[in-house]
């Protein structure tokens, strides 16, 4: 034989999965959430998530050129941060604070830790906590409908009056591009069930302990649990923030702890904190103590337990 | 459902209908043959002969040089034309007895005359394997006379066939299932013979529905032996996975089979110790599969040990593509041959040539973490942190994250979206691990 065979240690073959159609599941996952937003918030929306995605994709690009560092983009993940980051924005952001955080998001919270793999936090929460804190005002200012101002149904949970739970599930309300449509997001999330991309642990967890503690803490009625699950952006960051591969704990343990951490601080925020939200920075505070959560939940491995 | 498995595992592709149709066909030698010294985990053997000595069939041409070694037994007649080292397939060199085949076939006194086995004694039967050079041929190749002497016979609770095949492409234990039920079934009695507490079970992967049936309708009558299908999932043959599935009883690294009540022996081992007890043949031949989409008649056959695999391709009507990848046992845990003058020894199982090796066309890229290799892993550790530990070359890291647990059967590497090579890194560092400890 003339040609050389190839050889390399075994196994010899490998699964169809790849980092990059593993992103596009993800993206795929978020299309009813963004499509309901653009639908309802209209062209303004549209351009939001158009801004974050290319801030995203373009600083990933120009940084690995600049670094000398092979070029990640075709991978997606920056296309998902980009795309989370947009559906956290309220549709009324002037355009440059979008672009402020795509670059915000890939250049410090990823690109500087060492790119996909590495950050220790959801990039995309980062930057939007990054401009809820320097832009506290653009930042949580929602509209509804004809350009009027309105209370979200969390600020209005929160100031004590009723709301309309079919309205929030269909996602008649307002708040940020993707977090509205609780329906849309569901429809996302069992895609990503079904396809295996993620696990119902951190997601069932968190919503449970947080309803378990909203009925506790809050008015022991199933009216306002079910109003705190479908408000804000608690089915949008159980499905699909807390569930960031990078950012969640890798233990099967670990991953149901870490969703029980994040319905206490979740409930804490928003029962006892100052704003009327507290997702974002229930995430990024669990993906702080990610290590932590793993190493007090390393499994034993077979035929070692009770070892 | 409700199919006796493990937790964790893989789905190849099977790639069994390639060859499970193809009658296992006797393959005469044509050139030289040759014999490692080492076919077998343990001390390598000591050569019997030297060059230019005349051996038979069925002759000891290399003795145990320790308590885990075991004999090597010519099965050709002819002429000792060298002892020297020859490539094996894992890529080492080892020593090797030559001999030049005169085609005779003449055998040593007494080869394959029929004896009873319920007239030997249990020192008997496990000379008489010893004496027939038998392994596991499963592919680990470990001594089987040693395995059948535990410390205490009557603490084995269950002698268990391994006939789940799970490693994809590989056809030739289920041939052997339905063409030599028989000698099968007489095997495992005669393993039994040994253990007075125990019972048979013979374990097979249901997308073998055939053998099942076959093997279930010739065990109705004995009242110490079942069938046990077994859910089809790599790596369900492994030793530990197969003994949780059958029994329900969790072995690890370093524990012997023994230690649960359990004897394991492949297909062809059983086949192996009827053939050595029953009909006085040594492990002079290894049925092997020839598989591939690389292959003209990808088909399974007889071999004698010591056939170059050269001369298997070549009875399969060679390559109707040229193989990018050619691998000495299946596409999980085989080895990939740089060529393939290399010996069919008593743990060759087939021998699978792949037109495409997926293994080159994606490099390998960050890990994301997505947790897959942990939701696989059927020894339940956390590959992707061992990965970290190897990439630092951290030992001490690695242990204690339980690496050596691992079994090497490759679902990691498989299953891993960033296509990295975490199998791999796993044996060097298993390797770095066993060494410190002799050294220690």
């Amino acid at each position: 034989m003339s040609r050389l065979l190839n050889v390399s240690s075994s196994p010899h073959v490998r699964d169809q999965a790849t980092t990059q159609n593993i992103m596009l599941d993800v993206a795929i996952a978020m299309i009813p959430a963004t499509a309901y937003g653009v639908y309802q918030f209209g062209i303004k929306a549209a351009l939001v998530l158009l801004v974050t995605v290319a801030a995203c994709v373009l600083s990933e690009y120009v940084y690995e050129a600049l670094m000398g560092k092979p070029i990640t983009i075709s991978d997606g993940s920056a296309l998902v941060t980009g795309l989370i980051l947009g559906l956290n924005m309220p549709p009324e952001i002037p355009l440059w604070i979008p672009f402020l955080g795509g670059i915000f998001a890939i250049i410090v919270v990823k690109q500087l830790y060492g790119g996909v793999g590495q950050n220790f936090m959801n990039p995309a929460l980062a930057a939007r906590c990054f401009l809820l804190i320097s832009f506290a005002g653009k930042m949580t200012t929602f509209t509804y409908q004809d350009a009027v101002v309105s209370p979200t149904p969390l600020a209005a949970l929160k100031a004590g009056q009723l709301v309309d739970l079919p309205a929030m599930f269909v996602g008649k309300i307002p708040g940020t591009i993707g977090e509205v449509s609780v329906i849309a997001l569901l429809i996302g999330a069992a895609y990503l069930l079904i396809r295996k991309v993620i696990s119902i642990r951190i997601p069932a967890s968190y919503l449970i302990t947080f309803a378990i503690f909203v009925f506790i803490f809050g008015q022991h009625n199933l009216q306002f649990v079910l109003a705190h699950l479908c408000g804000g952006g608690l089915i949008f960051g159980a499905f699909f923030m807390a569930t960031d591969y990078v950012t969640s704990p890798i233990t099967p343990r670990g991953q149901i702890l870490f969703g029980i951490l994040l319905g206490v601080l979740t409930g804490l925020f928003r029962l006892f904190g100052g704003s009327a939200e507290g997702v974002s920075y229930a995430i990024i505070i669990c993906n702080i103590i990610v290590p932590l959560i793993e190493k007090v939940t390393l499994p034993k491995a077979f035929g070692k337990e009770g070892k | 459902m409700g199919l006796a498995t493990f937790k964790g595992g893989i789905h190849p592709f099977e790639g069994k209908k390639l060859s499970e149709s193809t009658p296992v066909t006797v393959l005469q030698p044509k050139g030289e043959m040759v014999f490692p010294l080492s076919q077998h985990i343990g001390a390598p053997a000591k050569p019997l002969v030297a060059k230019g000595d005349q051996v038979l069939v069925g002759q000891k041409i290399g003795e145990p040089a320790g308590f885990i070694s075991a004999f090597i037994i010519s099965s050709v007649s002819g002429t000792v034309k060298a002892i020297e080292p020859r490539m094996v397939a894992d890529g080492s060199m080892v020593m090797s007895v030559i001999i030049e085949n005169d085609g005779e076939y003449r055998a040593v006194e007494g080869f394959g005359t029929d004896r009873d086995p319920g007239a030997l004694s249990k020192e008997e039967i496990r000379n008489i394997v010893k004496e027939a050079g038998i392994v596991g041929l499963g592919g680990a190749g470990f001594p089987t006379h040693v395995k059948l002497t535990p410390k205490d016979d009557s603490k084995i609770e269950y002698v268990i066939v391994n006939g789940a095949e799970c490693e994809p492409y590989l056809t030739s234990d289920y041939r052997m299932m339905l063409e030599e039920p028989e000698s099968l079934v007489a095997g495992l009695k005669i393993i039994l013979q040994l253990f007075d507490n125990a019972k048979g079970v013979i374990g097979i992967e249901n997308n073998k529905p055939e053998a099942i049936s076959k093997l279930s309708a010739l065990v109705k009558d004995e009242p110490r032996i079942t069938v046990c299908p077994l859910k089809t999932k790599y790596p369900q043959g492994g030793e530990r996975s197969l003994i949780y599935a059958v029994t329900g009883r969790k072995i690890n690294s370093s524990m012997l089979p023994a230690d649960v009540g359990c004897i394991v022996n492949n297909v062809d081992t059983v086949i192996s110790i009827y053939n050595a007890v029953a009909k006085t043949t040594p492990l002079i031949r290894r049925i092997i599969t020839v598989t591939g989409d690389a292959v003209t008649k990808p088909q399974n056959y007889s071999v004698r040990t010591g056939t170059s695999y050269t001369e298997l391709i070549e009875a399969s009507g060679g390559f109707k593509t040229e193989p990018e990848k050619v691998i000495s046992g299946g596409p999980m845990m085989g080895q990939a041959l740089f060529n393939m003058n290399i010996p069919v020894t008593k743990t060759s199982s087939a021998l699978t040539a792949m037109t495409k090796d997926e293994v080159a066309v994606h490099a390998p890229t960050a890990c994301i973490r997505c947790g897959r290799c942990i939701n696989v892993c059927p020894s339940n550790v956390i590959p992707q942190m061992m990965m970290e530990a190897a990439e630092h070359n951290d030992v001490e890291k690695f242990e204690k994250l339980d690496g050596m647990e691992c079994c090497e059967c490759g679902c990691c590497s498989y299953i891993c979206p960033a296509k990295r090579p975490m199998t791999q890194a796993f044996k060097e560092m298993r390797k770095t691990v066993l060494a410190n400890r002799k050294k220690a």
